[in-house]
C-alpha cells in the first residue's frame, strides 16, 4: 500500500501538468496509466500531427508537447506506474483506496481524473463467435511469441503491427495475413518486405476479406473470411491475431459513482471536483457548462483541483498562494538557487 | 441548411436540419444521435464516428481525403460505401442525405 497526497489516473498533458501544480504547491503525487508510455491520446493518437492553440508555443506535435511537459517535470519525483488501469475506488474513512490492475494499491485523500475519453483498449473483432477464443487463440496483442511456433497464424489489419507480425511470425510459423482492401497504411518498406514474402509463399495474403466467424468446440480450429463480394473462404488456423488499433472506453470509472454526462464526468468550476468529496475530473473527461476540450483548459483546471487536494491533504496548514518569479519556496522546489 | 437523416442500427430515422459548415458528425453529436461518439472530435484519429453513406449518396459527397481510409481500416465493419462523417461537410447539395451507423457502436 502506497500514500500519497494526490493519485492523477492518466499522464496526458493534463495530468502531467496537474502534477506540476501538486509538486509546486508541496504535496506529492503518483501518475497511473493504462498505456504503456507517457502522453495519453497526444501520443497515442496524433504524436505527429501539429497543434497550434498552445498558449505561447506557436506550433507542436503531440510528442513535443509531451517530451516539454516532461522537461518542465525533471525537477520533481514522480512516480509512473504505465500499462495499469485502475480498476477500484473505495471510501476508507477520510482517504480513497485505489486499486490497479497490476496490483498496487494506494491510499490517498485526493484522486484526480485526467483520463481523456477514458482508457485506451484494443478494437475488437465484429463477429460474437470470436469472444469465445479471446485470450486463448485469440488475441490483440502479443506477450510471448514462441506460442506460434510452427503453428497457423491467421494476422488481421493493415497497419505497422499486423506487417510487423505477419513478418516476424513468417519466420517459424504458417501465415496468413487479411486486411479489408489493397492498400495498407503501413511504413514503404515494410509493405514492400510483406509483398516479397508472399512473393516466395512464406505469407499467404487476403485482401479484401473481413473476419466472418470462428469455429472450434474447445480450441480455435478454422475461421471464416468474407470477401467485399461476399464471397467465405474457409481457413484452417490455431491462431488469430487482431490489430485494429486503439478505442477509448470509460471503463471501470463508470462505477464509482459518479454523476456522469454520456462519456464525461461533471464537475463544479472552482475546485473541479465530482460528486464524490476528493474526487476531481480535469481535461477532456470533465464537463461543466461552457466546458472547452482544449489542452489548454487542462491546464486550467489542474491547476485549480491541485490547490483544492491542498486542503483535504494538508488540513492543519494554510495554502498560500505564491509566483514562481519570487517565491523563495517555489523557487527551492524548483531546484534553483534562492 | 441540409435536412440529414441519420439511421440508427435499429432502423429508426432521425432526420434534423444541420446547418451548412458542420460536419455530418457535428448534426449527430448535437442532435444526441446514439452511435456517433467521436471521441477525437472530429480529428480523424478515431472511427468512432464511422457511418455508411447510401451508394446514391456515396458518389455525390465529397471523396475521401487522405488519411481517412487508413483511419477506416480501424471502424467496426468497414464497408466499400463507408465514411468518416466528420469528414463530410454540410452543404445545400446534401440535402436528403442518408447514412447508417453501424450496429456496434452504438
Amino acid at each position: 500500500m502506497k500514500n500519497t497526497d494526490a493519485l492523477i489516473i492518466g499522464a496526458g498533458p493534463t495530468g502531467l501538468f496537474t502534477a506540476h501544480q501538486l509538486k509546486l504547491i508541496g504535496l506529492d503525487c503518483e501518475i497511473v496509466d493504462n498505456l504503456d508510455k507517457i502522453g495519453g491520446q497526444c501520443i497515442e493518437l496524433y504524436p505527429d500531427k501539429p497543434i497550434y492553440d498552445i498558449p505561447a508555443v506557436p506550433e507542436c506535435t503531440g510528442e513535443q508537447l509531451t517530451n516539454n511537459l516532461l522537461n518542465q517535470l525533471k525537477p520533481f519525483d514522480i512516480k509512473f506506474h504505465l500499462s495499469e488501469r485502475v480498476e477500484e475506488v473505495k471510501k476508507e474513512e477520510k482517504n480513497w483506496l485505489v486499486k490497479t490492475s497490476g496490483g498496487n494499491s494506494f491510499l490517498t485523500p485526493n484522486v484526480i481524473i485526467a483520463g481523456g475519453v477514458g482508457s485506451f483498449e484494443p478494437r475488437k473483432f465484429s463477429p460474437k463467435e470470436c469472444e469465445k477464443f479471446e485470450n486463448k487463440s485469440l488475441f490483440y496483442s502479443v506477450k510471448d511469441k514462441n506460442i506460434f511456433k510452427g503453428k497457423t497464424v491467421s494476422i488481421f489489419g493493415g497497419g505497422d503491427s499486423a506487417l510487423d507480425w505477419a513478418i516476424e511470425l513468417s519466420k517459424e510459423s504458417k501465415v496468413n495475413l487479411i486486411h479489408r482492401r489493397d492498400e495498407f497504411r503501413g511504413a514503404q518498406a515494410t509493405v514492400d518486405k510483406m509483398h516479397e514474402l508472399k512473393d516466395a509463399d512464406k505469407i499467404n495474403l487476403f485482401t479484401k476479406y473481413q473476419m466472418a466467424n470462428a469455429h472450434g468446440e474447445q480450441v480455435l480450429e478454422n475461421i471464416e473470411i468474407k470477401h467485399d463480394n461476399n464471397e467465405i473462404k474457409n481457413l484452417k488456423t490455431d491462431y488469430v491475431l487482431g490489430f485494429f488499433g486503439l478505442i477509448m472506453q470509460l471503463g471501470p470509472i463508470a462505477n464509482w459513482g459518479l454523476n456522469l454526462n454520456k462519456k464525461t464526468i461533471e464537475v463544479d468550476t472552482e475546485k473541479f471536483e465530482t460528486n464524490q468529496k476528493g474526487i476531481y475530473a480535469v481535461g477532456d473527461i470533465c464537463t461543466y457548462p461552457g466546458k472547452l476540450k482544449l489542452i489548454l483548459s487542462g491546464f486550467h483546471e489542474g491547476a485549480l483541483a491541485a490547490r483544492a487536494c491542498f486542503k483535504l491533504a494538508r488540513p492543519d496548514e494554510k495554502y498560500r498562494f505564491e509566483f514562481t518569479t519570487t517565491s523563495k519556496s517555489l523557487l527551492k522546489r524548483l531546484g534553483k538557487k534562492e | 441548411m441540409a435536412k440529414i437523416t441519420y439511421i440508427t442500427h435499429n432502423n429508426k430515422k432521425h432526420t434534423f436540419e444541420v446547418q451548412n459548415g458542420l460536419t455530418v458528425m457535428e448534426g449527430a453529436v448535437q442532435n444526441d444521435i446514439p452511435g456517433i461518439d467521436a471521441d477525437c472530435g472530429g480529428g480523424m484519429a478515431c472511427a468512432t464516428c464511422h457511418v455508411y453513406v447510401k451508394e446514391d449518396w456515396f458518389n455525390k459527397i465529397p471523396k475521401k481525403e487522405d488519411g481517412e481510409d487508413d483511419m477506416l481500416d480501424m471502424a467496426f465493419e468497414p464497408k466499400t460505401n463507408s465514411r468518416l462523417s466528420c469528414q463530410i461537410i454540410v452543404s445545400d447539395e446534401l440535402d436528403g442525405l442518408e447514412v447508417n451507423i453501424p450496429s456496434k457502436q452504438a
